[in-house]
């Protein structure tokens, strides 16, 4: 046991047990948790007190248009792979109110939302989940136009990641570098080895969260346990995504068949980019009340698979299925690298898994490639 | 607002339920402001009291199944400024155009001990089969957000919010999990209409599509899906054949569907 704080970057091994205190620590200094728990017949993301509340013994079982919750063979914390929310859903609401006006003695008042942002501590972040949020930091964040709704929840966050243990039939990372490990944008990343969970320190505040934990260094052996669970889980993923000629493969082939063909699949339904963790659009709805006295600006998220999303004056620029998959594949993979400088896809599986007819991403890809003759 | 300027609304019942019109009632917070901004000058369901025409707005409950019917809705749109259909029935014919693939005859002589006392239309159809229709409502019932939201829309002079994409944006905006991908439910939320705010899924059971047809629906590809996965043909044809069942791309769907099958 040490008395002293762990070094930023060294990596200790920890009690199962004493996660909790790491819990508690987090919460003495004002945090909210989110993290993993089971609730509709799925692992989500929600707020959570302790232990109890992860989905110990749990994991999932993932394939196209597929997910089943199922009793893990072991009796460990992180033994699944990503659910159907994200992180996004905190950084980046699905419904923020923005203002509302008010009229009173024949003037209007403006009030912003006065709500104050709240202070997560994200528990069991995976890889594809931390370079997502980079991705939004990137987007939202990352240059002179800055959203100040999302600023001001991610500049507090906590971030308790996790190493996969294991990979899911529609996960990815490994073709998109992303994971299973994670290297980068923590505080704490655990890896949980069967009977101790080791510990990298991620940055100043991580150790401080530690102050009163019992830890001990790691050592060469539980090192070498940890980087095999890891490489393990590097091996298992189900899906590969050849990204060496994109974007050109997708540029260069704009109009191949494969389009149309997809078309006759997708439903429009908007289901994987609300999924995806960093698809971040927006629309704004304005509410107001009978008498025309009051009003309110909501932000709601929206998506390039509805309609109204490409309605301009004058008509709908994109206003067939085709249109719209051709923009949100292309945008993901391709535009998306010249607009923020890397790809719009962490590899993280969601869309294969919750397209409620399972169109694979990666499948698209390959059929596109193939079909160009490249 | 001086009361004379206040718009006359009217409120008309065809084939249906009564539950839309209820579902104005329902209103309760906001229908005593409701009745200050318009004048609700023939509501039945309401009030025994009623004003002559014309009336501004003309909200239509139902489906049109007798010649009166068709008569009666001729009628109620030459007296209205702005005619808006609220529900299933009055938007897709409901419920009961179920008997639009049947003999209607052979159900009078099933279910009524004198059929002859029984004059019907052989099909239930929409009240646009038949004249001119400025706004529809969806639903079975309509969702009263949405019909105060038009309400308040058609008195501001400005265009009603009522997006229409798929239930599936709204399951997703509020954290509901996917029943169809993680329980292997049916459900008809990818092929419907927002406006419940995605009521059924979050009760744990499938969309049964009674809001009607999203703006792009592709109901051919999500029945594939449904067949691929072992929901029998029978049951995916029934689940489109429900409360909007007659809505033109329900009903081509499971039409195919049926042509398949024989």
């Amino acid at each position: 046991m040490s008395a002293s704080l762990p070094r930023v970057s060294a990596s200790v091994a920890m009690p199962k047990g004493s996660l909790q205190q790491v819990f508690d620590n987090l919460r003495a200094a004002g945090y909210t948790l989110v993290g993993p728990t089971v609730r509709d017949s799925a692992i989500v993301l929600d707020e959570i007190d302790g232990l109890d509340d992860l989905p110990q013994g749990w994991t999932d079982e993932q394939q196209p248009a597929h997910y089943r919750l199922k009793k893990a063979p072991d009796n460990q914390y992180f033994s699944y792979g990503v659910g159907p929310h994200s992180w996004k859903q905190f950084l980046h609401p699905s419904r923020l109110r923005l203002f509302s006006v008010e009229k009173n003695n024949g003037s209007w008042t403006i009030r912003p939302s006065q709500e104050p942002p709240p202070r997560y501590a994200f528990i069991g972040v995976r890889a594809c989940d931390v370079a997502a949020i980079g991705i939004q930091d990137r987007v939202l964040i990352g240059s002179e136009f800055r959203d100040p709704h999302y600023a001001a929840r991610r500049e507090q966050v906590f971030v308790l990641a996790v190493n996969c243990s294991h990979s899911g039939a529609t996960c990815f990372c490994a073709s998109m570098k992303t994971g299973p490990k994670v290297t980068g944008g923590f505080d704490l990343a655990l890896t949980e080895l069967p009977d101790i969970f080791l510990v990298e320190i991620g940055s100043e505040a991580g150790a401080e969260v530690l102050g009163d934990v019992p830890w001990e260094a790691a050592t060469a052996f539980d090192l070498g346990r940890a980087s095999r669970v890891i490489q393990r889980a590097e091996r298992q993923d189900g899906r590969h995504m050849l990204t060496d000629d994109l974007p050109d493969v997708l540029y260069e082939n704009l109009e191949s068949p494969q389009w149309d063909e997809v078309a006759t699949r997708c439903l429009s339904c908007a289901n994987c980019t609300l999924v995806c963790p960093t698809c971040f659009c927006t629309t704004v709805e304005d509410v107001s009340n009978l008498r025309a006295t009051s009003a309110e600006r909501i932000r709601v998220a929206d998506s390039c698979f509805n309609r109204d999303f490409s309605h301009v004056h004058g008509g709908n620029s994109r206003p067939t299925i085709r249109s719209r998959y051709r923009q949100w594949l292309t945008h993901k993979l391709a535009s998306w690298i010249d607009q923020f400088g890397t790809s719009g896809c962490v590899g993280c599986g969601r869309c294969i898994t919750w397209c409620p007819v399972g169109i694979e991403i990666t499948e698209e890809v390959n059929a596109i490639r193939a079909k160009g003759g490249k | 607002m001086a009361s004379e300027a206040r718009p006359k609304l009217a409120v008309y019942k065809f084939s249906s339920c009564d539950g839309c019109q209820l579902a104005l009632l329902n209103l309760e917070d906001e229908l005593l402001s409701l009745v200050g901004a318009v004048e609700i000058a023939y509501f039945l369901e309401a009030s025994s009291a009623t004003l002559p025409g014309p009336y501004d707005v003309a909200l239509v409950e139902g489906s049109v199944t007798t010649a009166e019917d068709v008569e009666r809705i001729h009628a109620i749109r030459k007296d209205a400024k702005c005619l808006m259909t609220i529900g299933a029935c009055a938007t897709t014919g409901g419920i009961q155009a179920l008997r639009n693939w049947k003999d209607v005859n052979e159900f009078i002589r099933c279910v009524y001990a004198r059929p002859e006392y029984i004059h019907t239309l052989k099909d239930s159809t929409p009240i646009s089969k038949h004249v001119k229709v400025d706004l529809e409502l969806n639903g079975c019932p309509i969702n009263k957000v949405q019909a105060l939201e038009v309400l308040t829309a058609l008195l501001q002079g400005r265009a009603p919010h009522l997006p229409p994409h798929a239930v599936c944006m709204e399951c997703k905006r509020r954290g509901t999990v996917c029943v169809t991908v993680a329980q292997g439910i049916a459900c008809l939320g990818p092929l419907t209409h927002a406006g419940c705010g995605a009521l059924c899924p979050s009760y744990n059971r499938g969309c049964y599509g009674c809001f009607g047809p999203m703006e792009n629906p592709n109901p051919d590809s999500l029945a594939a899906h449904l067949l691929s996965t072992g929901v029998s043909r029978s049951h995916v044809i029934q689940l489109l054949r429900g409360f909007t069942g007659y809505s033109d791309a329900f009903r081509a769907a499971s039409d195919k569907l049926e042509r398949i099958a024989q």
